[in-house]
C-alpha cells in the first residue's frame, strides 16, 4: 500500500466516525441539554449556563413537581387506557380485513383496496373542520371513547403490513383445515391469528407510539381536565409557568420515558416495520 | 362446486347457502369487513364529502348563513393571508431536500461498516418517536437567546452579539423551524434507506472491491440502483408533507406567530378561532386538489424517468433468495 492510499484510508475512516458521531451529537444535544436543565434547582438555572452540568444528579425535585401540577399520573392511566384500546383495536380490525382482502376473491375486492389507498391521500388533519363536526353531532366530544373510536379508524398502514405478511402464508394451510370441518372464523382465529404474532408486534408498536404521541386531535376532543393524555398533559406548562424551564424539561423527559422504553426493547421490530409500511405505502 | 350443484337440483334455500362453502365465505367477508369500512366511511370519507359541501357555504360549526357558490374559494385566492402562506411551505420543501440528502449520506456510511452502528442509528433515531408538545417545549429553550444553541455555537467561536434572534427574527425563524423537522425526520429516512441498502448481496460489494471500484463507484452503481424507488417514495411523501406542514409552528411558535403561519396554520386558525367553516374547507380542498396535482405529476415523472425501477428490484429479490439459499447449504 502506497503512503497516498494510506491517507486517503485514514481520510475516510476519520470522516465515517465525524460524521457518526456529529450527527449522533446534533440529535441529542436537546434533549440531553432538557435533561441537563431537568436536575437544576430554581436559584441554579437562574445562575449558571444551561450547559453547565447540574450539581447532583440525584435532585429529582422538579420531576416530582412537574409530574404533580401537571396532574401527570392521571395523564398516564388516560394514556394507558386509550393506548390499549386503540392498539387492541387496530390489530383486530387490521387483520380481519386484511385476511378478507388477501384470501377471499370477491367483487369489490379491488375497490375496497383503492378505497383505503386513496385515504391515504387524504391527510387527517385537513379534514378536522368536518371530522370536528361530526365528533361534536355523535356526542363523541371529551369522552375517551369516542377519541379511541377515532383514532381506530385510520389506519391503514397496519392493513398494509398484515396483507404483506398474509401473503407469505400459504393458502394450503387454510384449504386442509377447511377440509377438516374448521369454519373461517376458526381458521383465521386459531389457525392464522398465532402465525401472525411478528406483523401484530410491529403493528402495536408503531400504532402504540403513535397514538401516545398524538396530540393534535386529543386537543381538540379531550378537553376535559380528567381526560388529558400525556402528550397533552405538557400544555399545562404554558402561560404563567412557561418560562420555568427546569420544570418544564423535567415534564418534557417524564413523557419521553415510555417511548424510550418501548424503543430499547424493540428497536428491531420498529426498524423492520417502518421499511415494511413505507415500501408498501 | 358443492354449492352449484345443490341449487341446480332444489330451489334456493337459506340455511343451505349458509353451510355452502360460498355462503360461509360471504358470511366472513361481511362480517370481518363491515367494521373497518364503516370506521372508513365515517371518519375518512363521510367527513371528505361533508367538508366538500361546506366549502359551498358560510356558516360556522352550529350555524348556516347561507349557500354562496364559489365564493370561498375565490376568497382563498384574493386573501392575502391564505395564499402567501403556501409560499411557506418551499421552506419546507428545501428542508426536505437537504433531509434526504443527509439520511442518504449516513446510510450509505452504515453500509459500509461502522463499529457501534447500532448506537449512533439508535441516537439519530430516537428524535422520531418524541411526541410533538414535547419538542415543542425543548426547542423553544434550544433557540433561546443564549441557551442552548447559542451556548454551542459561542463554543466554537462565535460572539453572542453577533448570533440572530433565531425564534423572534422573521428572516430566519423559518429556517429555524425547518431545522427541528429536519431534525426530527433524518433519522427515520436514515433507517428507512439503511433498510433497502441492506437487500443488496454483499458479495456484490467484494467483487466490485475486488475489480477496483472506489466507495463513490460503488455507492453509484450498487446501492443507488437498489434504493432509488424508497428514495423516489420519501421524495414525494415529503413534498405532500411540506404542503401540509402544520407541527412546528404550531407547537413552538405556539399556531405560528411572527410570520410562521403555514397554510394549515392558518386553516386551522380560520376554522377554530373565526369560526369561518366554510372559508376554511375550501382552503382544504384547494390544498387537497394541489397535493393530488402534485402527486400525479411526480408519479408520472418517477414513471417516465425510472421505467425500469420494477425490474431491477425483481432482480435484487433474486439476488437474495440466491443468497439464502447459498447461505443454508453452507449451514
Amino acid at each position: 500500500m502506497t503512503a497516498g492510499e494510506t491517507i486517503k484510508k485514514y481520510l475516510w475512516i476519520f470522516i465515517k466516525y465525524f460524521s457518526m458521531v456529529f450527527f449522533s451529537f446534533v440529535a441529542l444535544l436537546p434533549v440531553v441539554s432538557c435533561i441537563i436543565t431537568a436536575f437544576k434547582t430554581e436559584t441554579e438555572y437562574q445562575n449558571t449556563n444551561v450547559m453547565t452540568p447540574p450539581e447532583s444528579w440525584l435532585n429529582f425535585d422538579n420531576f416530582i413537581d412537574a409530574f404533580r401540577r401537571a396532574d401527570m399520573g392521571r395523564a398516564f392511566v388516560n394514556s394507558a387506557v386509550v393506548v390499549v384500546f386503540v392498539v387492541i383495536g387496530s390489530v383486530l380490525v387490521g387483520s380481519m380485513i386484511a385476511y378478507v382482502l388477501n384470501r377471499f376473491k370477491f367483487p369489490g375486492n379491488g375497490l375496497i383496496r383503492s378505497l383505503f389507498l386513496f385515504a391515504t391521500l387524504l391527510p387527517g388533519i385537513a379534514m378536522q373542520i368536518s371530522t370536528y363536526q361530526l365528533m361534536y353531532s355523535i356526542g363523541f366530544i371529551n369522552h375517551l371513547y369516542g377519541y379511541i373510536i377515532l383514532m381506530m379508524g385510520t389506519d391503514v398502514i397496519s392493513i398494509y403490513i398484515f396483507i404483506q405478511f398474509f401473503e407469505n402464508i400459504s393458502v394450503s394451510l387454510d384449504e386442509s383445515a377447511y377440509m377438516d370441518g374448521a369454519s373461517y372464523f376458526t381458521i383465521f382465529f386459531r389457525i392464522l391469528f398465532p402465525l401472525l404474532k411478528p406483523a401484530i408486534v410491529t403493528c402495536m408498536i408503531l400504532k402504540g407510539v403513535g397514538v401516545y404521541n398524538e396530540y393534535y386531535s386529543a386537543q381538540l376532543y379531550l378537553v376535559d381536565k380528567e381526560l388529558k393524555t400525556v402528550a397533552i398533559s405538557l400544555y399545562t406548562f404554558t402561560g404563567p409557568l412557561g418560562s420555568q424551564y427546569n420544570l418544564i424539561c423535567a415534564g418534557v423527559i417524564i413523557s419521553l420515558v415510555p417511548a424510550l422504553i418501548i424503543f430499547i426493547a424493540f428497536q428491531k421490530q420498529i426498524y423492520s416495520g417502518l421499511t415494511a409500511g413505507a415500501v408498501k405505502g | 362446486m358443492a354449492a352449484t350443484t345443490a341449487q341446480s337440483k332444489t330451489p334456493f334455500s337459506l340455511a343451505k347457502w349458509f353451510k355452502s362453502r360460498k355462503g360461509q365465505q360471504a358470511i366472513v367477508i361481511i362480517t370481518f369487513s363491515i367494521i373497518p369500512l364503516a370506521l372508513l366511511f365515517v371518519f375518512t370519507y363521510y367527513p371528505f364529502a361533508e367538508m366538500f359541501k361546506f366549502s359551498f357555504y358560510d356558516r360556522n360549526y352550529t350555524k348556516v348563513r347561507g349557500f354562496v357558490g364559489l365564493k370561498n374559494y375565490i376568497d382563498v385566492f384574493k386573501r392575502d393571508d391564505c395564499f402567501r402562506a403556501l409560499w411557506l411551505s418551499l421552506y419546507y420543501m428545501g428542508g426536505a431536500v437537504v433531509q434526504l440528502a443527509l439520511a442518504l449520506y449516513l446510510a450509505t456510511i452504515f453500509c459500509f461498516g461502522v463499529k457501534g452502528g447500532n448506537f449512533f442509528k439508535g441516537c439519530m433515531f430516537f428524535p422520531y418517536l418524541i411526541n410533538g408538545i414535547a419538542i415543542g417545549f425543548i426547542f423553544k429553550f434550544f433557540y433561546t437567546r443564549g441557551f442552548v444553541l447559542d451556548t454551542v455555537l459561542q463554543w466554537i467561536g462565535f460572539d453572542l452579539e453577533n448570533l440572530p434572534y433565531w425564534l423572534r427574527d422573521t428572516r430566519i425563524n423559518n429556517f429555524s423551524l425547518v431545522g427541528t423537522s429536519v431534525w426530527k425526520y433524518f433519522g427515520q429516512n436514515m433507517v428507512l434507506f439503511v433498510g433497502a441498502m441492506m437487500s443488496v448481496d454483499s458479495s456484490l460489494y467484494e467483487a466490485a472491491e475486488l475489480d477496483g471500484a472506489n466507495k463513490w463507484q460503488q455507492f453509484k452503481y450498487i446501492m443507488l440502483p437498489s434504493i432509488k424507488t424508497i428514495v423516489m417514495l420519501n421524495l414525494i411523501m415529503s413534498i405532500t408533507g411540506s404542503l401540509s406542514a402544520f407541527e412546528p409552528p404550531f407547537v413552538i411558535m405556539s399556531g405560528g406567530g411572527n410570520g410562521t403561519a403555514t397554510y394549515f396554520i392558518k386553516m386551522h386558525e380560520i376554522a377554530h378561532t373565526s369560526q369561518k367553516v366554510g372559508l376554511a374547507s375550501a382552503m382544504a380542498i384547494v390544498l387537497l386538489l394541489i397535493i393530488f396535482a402534485a402527486t400525479i405529476l411526480q408519479k408520472l415523472f418517477f414513471k417516465y424517468v425510472f421505467k425500469n425501477a420494477e425490474d431491477e428490484d425483481t432482480g435484487a429479490a433474486a439476488r437474495r433468495d440466491k443468497k439464502l439459499a447459498k447461505g443454508k447449504g453452507a449451514a
